[in-house]
């Protein structure tokens, strides 16, 4: 820090709040509009794509409507091979919400524990599970693939939810969190009062934890919902792919038909709304839990 | 031919003296040993998997017609999308499926990594050898004697697609030769289009272009591999469309995207020289250009010649491991020689098939209208019958094209050459293969 960015920050605003010059903030905003743009420009595409029928999607321009046959497509999605596609976006949907959900209630029981009780080895368990946080999912998707083989458990559910079980950037979080948030008196109050360790933390402990458990289930479901490389490498029946293998599996297919092209954008369509969904429905809550977490 | 029966007769031993060294799990394969592939006892489950889409249709006729061999089908991204890497992860955990679809640039890797069964001791097949087109047999032979790999599925024989109209509103003639090739080249650039685009990423098909030059990537013999991606054949090739590049006489769009379809749509490219496959490519990329299209031969090397190249193509494999190959073997030789598990697979996924009876199918017997009501299969077939049979695909292919395909990136748009991204395909291969423990010649 320089003293004139300290001196900025010190002049004197009329009105009170921070204020900035009417050119910096132009320049801000256009950097946000143009930011903007560039990031909504291919949903912008995927939606017109997914509306046009298939002599306009390559005959017209990319960017703006034709004849709009968006329905009539989502027919032909839903119809093409016995709507496999449903099931897709269904397995995909257990996959990331009960992964995501049993991966919070772990890492939030576990990052618990490793902040309010002192036992031998918790910085060492604690230091385990950051080095998780650095390897690579795809990294692990062989070895799994090896020991599955060796259980027979390849090409079922399990094979892809168990591992997605596991968010040692969720024991990370719940950690900082917990050690934040949850007061050690209150857990003593709690105790005081006859609580045993298993209700504190349910009915105590979990409620002053909520924003970030649902920032945690919030960025496992995401990352489920966006995992590729373990189901590739897991399943082979078709019926329980999640939509991102199904999709990349068309993807593949287009030279032997290339019809199959319109259906893999359009699925791509339906297959952001579930996520763009849970994002909208869960914002308010992560969002008051960063900004407390700025405050302390 | 007697070199190259010798040729063959060294790759025999070399490949087989490379899976056993490659491979610490060598088996019980002895290489033309006979009479071990007996029925099974009991009913049968197989399982399968492929890409084609809607394979079921076919083995659905299968398991109805063989109560006793059910065939399961489970699928996957094409070969280079994830499947083979599928493939060898499940041969190293043992629980490979009993058949799989291998394009025939994959086959020699999974033969030298000893991921195949030889079922040529099983009653039927080594006889059906006669059925199939000659280049695609050679293919899963290896050339080894009493040995087969797998039952050719498809082929992909290379034709030129052109715009009939263009050629005869501008007084073009169709060329015949790459030398008329390139001088039609200048003369539709005078009139804004481009005779054709340039695959940057297509290695595989600049590979048909090199076939069709007699050109030879790989060669094997007793002492290993040799590695030529740089042959006369090929610097010819490469020469060649590094000219036209250079010139501004072809376009250089991304393949497979929606600015080169629109190019197509547009009217703007003029010829595609392609597999058979392609037909549905254009009529699906092109709609506002139906009718206007054709088909000739390859333009040919020397006039009056009639070789043709191959993109594309794939076998149904007995994997390494299976516990019931004899019936694998049945039902892999059924699903590609019968008429109605052809027809099938060829309505729900265009497949062209192996077999030289398959070529005169009822389906493949009329005139297209997207292709002004010629009936374009008689070029494929008869290009499929120009195809060398010698053509030999190394272990990698898979890096191959990766690698060439960076370096073709980069020449399309101005950073080296063709060649030059060749001749840094060469030593990478090179080196990959002496990191799989591959012999190869220098």
């Amino acid at each position: 820090m320089t003293t004139s960015s300290v001196k900025k920050q010190r002049r004197p605003s009329r009105s009170g709040g921070i204020r900035e010059s009417a050119v910096s903030r132009t320049v801000a905003m256009s950097v946000m509009v143009v930011a903007t743009l560039y990031f909504l420009t291919p949903l912008w595409w995927l939606f017109v794509a997914a509306t046009k029928n298939r002599p306009d999607f390559t005959t017209t321009a990319p960017l703006w409507f034709a004849d709009f046959s968006l329905f009539d497509n989502i027919a032909a999605l839903l119809d093409y091979r016995g709507g496999v596609f449903v099931r897709w976006l269904g397995n995909s949907a257990l996959y990331a919400g009960v992964g995501a959900a049993l991966a919070t209630l772990f890492a939030a029981m576990a990052g618990y524990a490793i902040a309010k009780y002192a036992f031998r080895g918790r910085e060492t368990l604690f230091n385990v599970v950051l080095g998780g946080v650095l390897v690579p999912a795809t990294a692990l998707a062989l070895p799994l693939f090896l020991i599955f083989s060796q259980a027979g458990a390849t090409n079922t559910i399990w094979a892809v939810l168990l591992p997605s079980l596991v968010s040692p950037f969720g024991v990370y979080l719940s950690r900082i969190y917990a050690a934040a948030s949850v007061p050690d008196e209150i857990i003593e109050a709690a105790r005081i009062d006859g609580a045993g360790e298993v209700r504190t933390f349910f009915t105590v402990a979990t409620r002053l934890m909520a924003p970030a458990l649902v920032t945690i289930f919030l960025f496992q479901f995401v990352a489920i919902w966006n995992n590729f490389f373990l189901p590739l490498i897991m399943l082979r029946d078709e019926n329980l792919f999640p939509v991102t293998l199904g999709l990349y599996v068309w993807n593949t297919q287009v030279s032997q038909i290339p019809d199959i092209r319109a259906l893999v954008v359009i699925g791509s369509l339906l297959s952001v709304i579930p996520l763009i969904v849970t994002f909208l429905a869960l914002q308010r809550f992560w969002q008051s839990g960063l900004a407390n977490g700025g405050l302390k | 031919m007697a070199i190259t029966r010798i040729a063959r007769a060294g790759a025999i031993a070399a490949i087989s003296a490379l899976a056993l060294s490659a491979c610490a799990t060598g088996g019980t394969d002895a290489p033309g040993a006979s009479g071990d592939c007996a029925p099974s006892d009991g009913p049968v489950t197989l399982t399968f998997t492929s890409w084609l889409p809607g394979v079921e249709e076919a083995v659905a006729i299968w398991n109805d017609e063989n109560p006793d061999i059910q065939v399961e089908v489970q699928t996957g991204p094409n070969g280079n999308g994830g499947t083979y890497q599928n493939f060898f992860n499940q041969l190293a955990a043992g629980n490979a499926p009993d058949l799989g679809q291998i394009e025939f640039d994959a086959m020699p890797n999974f033969r030298v990594q000893d991921g195949l069964e030889n079922i040529a001791a099983c009653e039927g097949i080594l006889a059906a050898e006669d059925q199939f087109v000659g280049w695609t047999w050679s293919q899963v032979t290896f050339g080894e004697e009493n040995a087969v790999y797998a039952i050719p599925q498809d082929t992909g024989p290379m034709a030129m697609f052109y715009r009939a109209d263009l050629f005869e509103a501008a007084g073009i003639p169709v060329p015949t030769t790459w030398e008329e090739y390139e001088a039609a080249a200048v003369q539709i650039r005078e009139l804004g289009g481009y005779i054709n685009n340039f695959s940057q990423s297509d290695i595989n098909a600049f590979a048909g272009l090199v076939w069709q030059a007699d050109g030879q990537w790989f060669s094997t013999d007793a002492d290993g591999w040799t590695v030529d991606l740089t042959g006369a054949e090929t610097t010819q090739v490469a020469e060649y469309w590094q000219g036209l590049i250079d010139n501004d006489l072809v376009a250089v769009y991304p393949p497979w995207t929606d600015e080169w379809n629109a190019a197509y749509n547009s009217s703007e490219l003029w010829t595609w020289v392609s597999a058979v496959w392609g037909a549905n490519t254009i009529a699906s990329g092109a709609p506002d250009t139906a009718g206007n299209w054709a088909v000739a031969p390859m333009p040919q090397w020397e006039a009056g010649a009639s070789a043709a190249g191959n993109w594309g193509g794939s076998t149904t494999a007995v994997l390494k491991g299976s516990d019931h190959p004899y019936e694998a073997a049945q039902f892999a030789l059924w699903l590609n020689t019968d008429a109605d598990a052809l027809t099938a697979m060829n309505r729900t996924a265009n497949i062209y098939p192996a077999t030289i009876a398959g070529g005169n199918l009822p389906v493949f017997g009329e005139g297209l209208e997207f292709y002004g009501g010629q009936n374009i299969y008689e070029v494929f077939a008869e290009a499929g019958k120009n195809v060398n049979p010698d053509f030999t695909w190394g272990p990698t292919m898979t890096q191959v094209y990766n690698d060439v395909a960076d370096g073709f990136a980069g020449a399309v748009s101005g950073n080296g050459t063709l060649l030059e991204a060749l001749t840094a395909g060469q030593s990478s291969t090179i080196a990959a293969l002496k990191a799989a423990s591959i012999p190869v010649k220098e």
